[in-house]
């Protein structure tokens, strides 16, 4: 017997090869360098990510599918490539001094961290649904061993248990949902055709499909932090390295999106009203919870944790929305968010200092007399959040808001508004904590290291450049949902 | 013939899948998830898929069994001396409610989704050589993925369980 190989072309998952060889060429040379001389591990992944993002601006543009139909190649895909690739770029940067700090600028954690993006890359592409659920594997293995990297610190291993097993839970609904499916569509998984599969065997199927679809929402609910499956995040945020909080925060979530959004666009148009209706809920609880908890936080990781949450509901919007704007404003969202995000914990982690002594949200007080341009800094990235012009968090919310009016949903916008009404009050107390109280203890010196600053500069800039500017990211988002022909 | 023969592996299944969430002692647990595996496998072998069956004896039973019993022994558990605390009320409630109401989802959807089946046509659905067939074709790609899945678990159980890390 033969056996044929189908043809592919190696290049349309360049950016994965290069991050994955990347990654174990960091293995290697960690094993194999001396002690004390290891100290190259981030530039090397910064120009691996570098490369990786010069592949996929080649294969920008290319459409249709490889690898036995496994991969999808469209700008949809690529563009959420190009996100996670900021992400880890900015993950890397605020990285090395403070796990230098804590003694653990390993080798593995650069590894992991490439890995972990090679997984969120399969994410966005795959168009097999075992695909995606191997990326999620990967993705997840990486980040269960990432948060518990310190592993002295007994919160640190709380966030890794937690998460590992939480979220070993959450992957098997995802696989249960995904099992019915199999079922229920008499055996096809690729994403691209489970909509023709699905509407074939409806008469018969339908609760089945349904049930796959609700476990898929709950495998997803988890992964992006939605309320009621959101238990995990505030202690899992709190616990983890807060370098790692933030690759969660944003490199999870864009993931997430990623996938559930062209599930739900791709592969269920014959039960719109139903996902609509249950995302509604999700969507306004998720919302309101975030931001009410948020209030009551006093450390500041606990607060981007909530607030964290919060944007995942406004995301929910955009997805429920499922219009051409909506599937634009969660591209252009998670950009925004990515940079605002990762910008604040690179301040929390230059204010925290000494093992992260420092994370009350009072011990920023009076940092904007003492260092005026952190605080600053600090600042735009708050009021980014908080959604305030002229910042990319206030042209995404306007986005997200503008698709649900659209789509019909004028309540659903109303009550987002008022949710980012609320949140204004916990993003600008740090603000005003900075400027406006006097510092209770001196601050001390706090270390400037290269990579910090930036990643500071970089996320300062952008959040500001994609606010004013975001016809460029506006019109490229909107090219890479064409692929959606029933939106 | 076939169908006796279903009915008893699958309420062995059931009933040992039951025995494993209610002891308390987590080694009695596992030795039931063996019953349960066997069972399982017998499963696989009444659906033609003989590979699965051999893979599912020799991976889970085998292998990953002994590993469990192995951590259950080294970790030394003992009976508890005090019973874990309880759940309220309404929580109990709400998950006897809730897995009601998807049981009930799922025999009528499985009732209603009679989609008569191909009579058997292919007996080599499930057989070394056309797994090694699909595995090597179209799943070429999440085959080779899963040795990246693997790598990383294994980075990882590394890092978190190394005495000492330069």
């Amino acid at each position: 017997m033969t056996i044929a190989i189908p043809t592919f072309n190696l290049s349309s998952i360049g950016p994965w090869l290069t991050l994955t060889v990347a990654a174990i060429l960091i293995l290697l040379l960690d094993a194999l360098s001396p002690k004390g001389r290891k100290a190259y591990f981030p530039q090397l992944s910064l120009i691996a990510l570098a490369v990786a993002a010069l592949q996929t601006w080649w294969l920008w543009g290319q459409s249709g599918t490889d690898f036995a139909r496994m991969v999808f190649l469209d700008n949809f895909a690529f563009y959420f490539y190009l996100i996670v690739i900021l992400g880890t770029t900015l993950t890397v940067l605020i990285s090395r001094h403070y796990l230098e700090e804590w003694g653990k600028n390993l080798g593995e954690y650069y590894a992991l961290l490439l890995f972990a993006t090679v997984g969120m890359m399969l994410m966005a592409a795959s168009n097999h649904l075992i695909m995606l659920f191997l990326g999620l594997e990967i993705m997840s293995i990486a980040i269960y061993v990432l948060a518990g990297l310190f592993r002295e610190d007994a919160r640190s291993n709380e966030a890794a248990l937690k998460y590992l097993v939480l979220g070993a839970f959450s992957s098997a609904f995802l696989l249960f949902g995904m099992a019915f499916l199999y079922g229920a569509t008499g055996g096809n998984l690729f994403i691209g055709e489970l909509a023709g599969k699905i509407k074939e065997a409806l008469p018969l199927t339908k609760p089945l499909t349904l049930l796959g679809l609700a476990l898929l929402l709950v495998g997803f609910g988890f992964k992006v932090a939605s309320v009621p499956f959101h238990m995990w995040t505030p202690d899992v945020y709190e616990g983890a390295p807060t370098s790692i909080t933030a690759f969660m925060s944003v490199g999870v979530k864009a993931a997430a999106f990623a996938a559930f959004a062209r599930i739900m666009f791709a592969a269920f148009p014959a039960f719109v009203l139903e996902w609509h209706m249950l995302l509604w809920v999700l969507a306004v609880a998720t919302m309101t919870i975030g931001n009410v908890v948020a209030i009551a936080q006093t450390n500041i990781k606990r607060m981007l944790a909530y607030s964290s949450i919060a944007h995942a509901g406004y995301l929910l919007v955009a997805l429920v929305a499922a219009n051409q704007l909506g599937a634009v404003s969660i591209i252009y969202y998670l950009l925004a968010y990515t940079l605002m995000n990762v910008g604040a914990f690179g301040v929390v982690i230059l204010v925290g200092r000494k093992k992260d002594s420092y994370l009350n949200i009072y011990d920023y007080a009076g940092l904007g007399f003492q260092h005026p341009v952190l605080a600053a800094a600090m600042s735009v990235f708050m009021f980014a959040l908080a959604g305030i012009p002229p910042t990319a968090g206030f042209v995404g919310k306007f986005y997200i808001f503008s698709a649900a009016v659209q789509a019909g949903y004028i309540w659903l916008a109303i009550i987002g508004v008022m949710n980012s009404l609320v949140s204004v009050f916990y993003y600008l107390r740090i603000t005003v904590l900075m400027y406006m109280r006097p510092a209770e203890a001196d601050l001390g010196p706090i270390a400037f290291t290269p990579g910090l600053v930036a990643a500071l500069i970089i996320t300062c800039a952008g959040t500001i450049l994609v606010g004013v500017f975001p016809g460029w990211f506006y019109d490229l988002a909107v090219a890479s949902v064409k692929i959606f022909p029933a939106l | 013939m076939q169908q006796l023969f279903f009915l008893a592996l699958a309420a062995i299944a059931l009933i040992s899948g039951v025995l494993v969430v209610f002891q308390t002692h987590p080694l009695r647990s596992a030795l039931w998830l063996i019953v349960n595996f066997f069972a399982v496998a017998g499963l696989y072998l009444l659906a033609h898929a003989e590979f699965i069956a051999a893979i599912q004896i020799i991976v889970y039973a085998g292998a990953i069994m002994v590993l469990f019993l192995f951590v259950i022994m080294l970790l030394n558990l003992r009976r508890p001396e005090e019973a874990p605390p309880g759940y309220r009320l309404g929580q109990k409630l709400a998950a006897v409610a809730l897995a009601a109401l998807s049981a009930v989802v799922l025999v009528y959807g499985f009732f209603q989704a009679q989609i008569p089946l191909a009579k058997e046509t292919t007996v080599s659905v499930g057989n070394t050589e056309s797994i090694a067939q699909s595995l090597f074709t179209n799943y070429l790609l999440p085959f080779e993925v899963t040795s990246v899945l693997l790598l990383v678990a294994i980075v990882g159980a590394v890092i978190l369980s190394k005495s000492k890390l330069k």
